[in-house]
């Protein structure tokens, strides 16, 4: 156990070092119990317990406040960075999260917001020891990459998730700088392509020599080619390497040679697994399984880019201890999928895309009886009438995997009936998104709404945290989730309702619900006046192409000094007075100044 | 009573169930149709030639591109695969909804490099196939391109066949790069601005931003100057310019128009 630093007087009895008893100041008594209270709040680890002991007194929040060593901040612009340095004085590692998830999407204007700089300059004069930095959907530079290349000292960890404006140089300063880095992971970022005028930079070759505390490199999302003899060195020189994903630009010889240099790797990302352009497929008959023999504590494998399916026999020996498979950017059918799955009996997390057909899900159902979460991406993203997913295979899974705890499915047409039935099969789920691609499209069989399917999910699974709907949707199915939604943390609603009723079933029947996303949904200002004594216990509130009017925010606006209203439109004159874009979130302090100027926040 | 209706719906699943089956065996999944396209290289099977027209049909040419905005639902029930009966009926009829459009904006909620990464992949795998046809219509080809803004430090790629016009690409630029004004590039109203010369230079003196384009000649271009499926096939890459500096693009806008004209 560590403390945090501050400064505790040695009790009598304690010390390391004999120090005469009379130079010993026993603390003030009112310190006493602070100090207990310290050493013991040094136990607690979980957030929300840490909120909850900071608000018993003034006493707990100070002793809180020092001994809080992990910070997440779930809306960067909730607080400003000063506030929460301030408050939190011995922070070694921050998470902070920026723009909504519809960002990713592109429904928010790209320079929005989210930047790290600010956050980056607090931290470096407030927290000189910082150890761990995790960002999601934030914006940074390569600026700022240097700057946390430079000003920690300690730095270890460095994780962003969904995040874009950098470069491969700032990448670069981080690999360079940071003697005692452990996790490099960039997932789904945005990384700049160097114009193809200029040379790309080589990274990899950034790294210092020797030995190095890598224990994860993530770079799937580079979009960059890596030089790969560096790499290998790299590899060659990281002992404690567990987590290896790699870009595309990698092909499978090279990949063969990565994982005879690091058969200690517990998750691997494959890269393009096909072969380089240069060599062609019948040249070096190298044998890939015996890699994937030799490492042999493989647990979770992912990226198969550019996958010739011909190549995919060779992880067969990973298969029985594979708790984890990514198989979403590789299109392979249901026969190519079938032997490698039935051998996959311990598989937890499996994500796939849609080309495996309902013949797919059912070799899955059949074998992966202890599947906790499966998503399946679409291949085809138009609004088709046919797609290969549909109910049959929802159902199969339903039947065949009853711990499903997590379900992202994408698929042309879904019943009402196979809803239902996961509803009653998979009485654990915690996640429940169903996308069906065609927008207002009935239950195929009955040509009813899919309320009664939605209905029987917020009904049935009782630990449902998080619920994605979509298909035609009536009021009534909000009715059933106010009803029935008691846990409902997140909800994310697309073209669906009739009318304001919906939404106010929704405020006020959702007494946790934190994170509220709608799209080209009928719901105007009377619906979003009936949540006023819910939103400051809201991380946000998305609403876009709705029914919401200027006037009506401004209500809200007024009602509730703390909460930041930003009003996005792209353009000037419309037809109606609707406005295209309301972003809401509580804030502690004055709304952001650096808001482009479609924006405009209200107060 | 909501049991009631849960009932209702279980005591349904028999009958349609059993059609299910049957229709499954014969439902091909997309993947199943290109594999034989793999092994039937120069073969082009009824089946294939169907999917392709499935695919097609939603990126109509321009032409039948009022039509389609608002028949989609005749549209597709027109190509029906020979198995499927039931599908006919699967898009809305309810006419209180709105017409579907073509590709709304962020929907389905897959993020970008999904599908450019699927795009790649099928287009990887289809030239490889020595693939005859001419990508004109797509096939799940995307038509990538480009978009840098002057002073973003950001770089999208969109896929220019997402979109019918020049009023949908200027909608969802504007989204994307929204905290700037654009100037206008709807296909008509520019044509008359190429005609006026004068009446050019006001508009990209009033706008902050204007998108260009690099054709196919390596040669730097106002949007708007060609019908769109011309624009479509030639450009390159698309960069959101700075009004006053567009500015020089215009005489050699004004000289391809007069050229054509």
């Amino acid at each position: 156990m560590t403390h945090s630093g501050s400064s505790l007087p040695d009790l009598p009895n304690c010390t390391s070092t004999a120090a005469p008893m009379s130079e010993i100041r026993s603390p003030p008594p009112d310190r006493v119990l602070e100090i207990v209270l310290e050493n013991v709040l040094h136990f607690l680890t979980c957030r929300r317990d840490r909120n909850a002991a900071s608000l018993v007194c003034r006493s707990w929040c100070r002793a809180e406040a020092l001994t809080r060593s992990d910070l997440f901040i779930g809306n960067c612009y909730a607080v400003s960075p000063h506030r929460a340095t301030s408050r939190f004085r011995r922070v070694r590692s921050l998470t902070v999260k920026g723009k909504p998830r519809f960002a990713d999407f592109d429904l928010l204007p790209l320079n929005w917001g989210a930047h790290f700089s600010p956050w980056g300059s607090a931290l470096a004069d407030a927290y000189p020891w910082l150890e761990k930095l995790h960002l999601k959907r934030m914006s940074l530079t390569d600026d700022d990459l240097n700057l946390i290349a430079r000003s920690f000292p300690s730095f270890k960890e460095l994780v962003l998730v969904c995040c874009e404006g950098f470069g491969i140089a700032g990448i670069a300063a981080v690999a360079a700088n940071c003697r005692l880095l452990r996790v490099l992971d960039l997932v789904e970022s945005v990384v700049e392509d160097a114009d193809e005028d200029e040379e790309v930079m080589d990274w990899i070759s950034c790294f210092p020599d020797g030995e190095t505390h890598l224990e994860s490199l993530v770079f799937e999302c580079v979009e960059c080619p890596v030089n790969f003899e560096a790499l290998e060195r790299l590899v060659a020189r990281s002992p404690y390497l567990k987590k290896l994903r790699l870009n595309h630009y990698v092909s499978i010889p090279q990949l063969y040679r990565l994982m005879h240099r690091a058969p200690q790797l517990t998750h691997l990302g494959t890269g393009s697994f096909c072969a380089s352009d240069d060599v062609a497929v019948g040249d070096q008959e190298l044998d890939y399984s015996s890699a994937f023999a030799a490492c042999k504590s493989l647990v979770c494998l992912s990226g198969f880019r550019d996958i010739l399916p011909d190549y995919l026999p060779a992880i067969y020996p990973a298969c029985a201890n594979l708790t984890s498979l990514n198989l979403s950017y590789a299109d392979v059918n249901a026969d190519q999928l079938k032997p490698v799955i039935l051998q996959c009996h311990k598989l937890q997390t499996l994500w796939v895309l849609d080309s495996i057909c309902d013949e797919g899900l059912q070799a899955v159902a059949a074998t992966c009886k202890d599947l906790r979460e499966l998503r399946v991406f679409p291949g085809n993203t138009r609004e088709e009438a046919e797609g290969p997913v549909s109910e049959v295979g929802l159902e199969v899974i339903s039947q065949g995997c009853r711990k499903l705890q997590s379900i992202l499915f994408f698929c042309q047409r879904m019943t009402n009936a196979a809803v239902i039935a996961m509803s009653k099969n998979c009485p654990d789920l915690v996640v429940f998104r169903l996308c069906i691609i065609g927008r207002y499209r009935p239950d195929p069989e009955t040509h009813e709404p899919m309320d009664d399917g939605f209905g029987a999910i917020v009904m049935n699974c009782k630990k449902l945290t998080r619920l994605a709907v979509s298909g035609l949707l009536t009021d009534q199915a909000f009715r059933y989730i106010g009803m029935y939604g008691k846990l409902l943390r997140t909800l994310s609603v697309a073209f669906a309702g009739d009318s304001d009723q919906g939404l106010k079933y929704v405020l006020e029947g959702c007494p946790n619900l934190q994170k509220l996303e709608i799209r080209d949904s009928p719901f105007g200002d009377a619906a979003l006046h009936s949540g006023l004594h819910h939103f400051y216990n809201m991380r946000f509130l998305w609403m876009s192409t709705c029914k919401l009017t200027r006037q009506g925010c401004q209500e809200i606006a007024r009602a509730l000094p703390h909460l930041a209203l930003e009003v996005i439109d792209s353009q000037e004159d419309k037809a109606d007075d609707h406005i295209e874009i309301l972003y809401m979130y509580r804030s502690l302090d004055r709304p952001r100044n650096d808001a482009p100027k479609c924006v405009t926040i209200l107060q | 009573m909501e049991k009631m209706v849960f009932e209702e719906t279980e005591l349904r699943l028999g009958l349609p169930g059993n059609n299910k089956k049957k229709n499954n065996e014969k439902k091909r999944g997309f993947s199943e149709t290109e594999s034989e396209t793999e092994s039937d290289e120069n073969n082009n099977s009824d089946e294939t030639s169907n999917t392709t027209v499935d695919l097609l049909l939603n990126l109509s040419s321009p032409k039948k591109e009022a039509n389609k905005n608002n028949n989609n639902g005749a549209v597709a029930e027109n190509h029906s695969s020979p198995n499927n009966n039931k599908e006919k009926n699967l898009l809305p009829s309810d006419p209180a909804k709105p017409p579907a459009k073509a590709q709304v904006v962020g929907w389905p909620p897959v993020r970008s490099y999904r599908k450019i990464m699927f795009a790649v992949q099928k287009s990887s795998t289809e030239e490889s196939q020595k693939n005859e046809k001419n990508n004109n219509n797509g096939n799940g080809n995307g038509s990538f391109v480009k978009v840098s803004m002057d002073g973003a430090p950001y770089l999208r790629k969109v896929d220019l066949k997402n979109y019918n016009s020049y009023p949908q690409l200027s909608d969802a630029l504007g989204k994307m790069f929204s905290s700037f004004t654009i100037g206008s590039c709807e296909s008509e109203g520019m044509k008359d601005f190429f005609m006026n010369e004068r009446a050019l230079m006001d508009l990209l003196n009033n706008s902050d931003y204007v998108p260009t384009y690099e054709d196919k000649d390596g040669d730097w271009m106002l949007v708007g100057d060609v019908p769109w499926e011309m624009f479509v096939e030639s450009c390159k890459r698309l960069r959101i310019m700075k009004g006053k500096e567009a500015i020089g693009l215009a005489p050699r806008a004004m000289e391809k128009c007069k050229n054509r004209s």
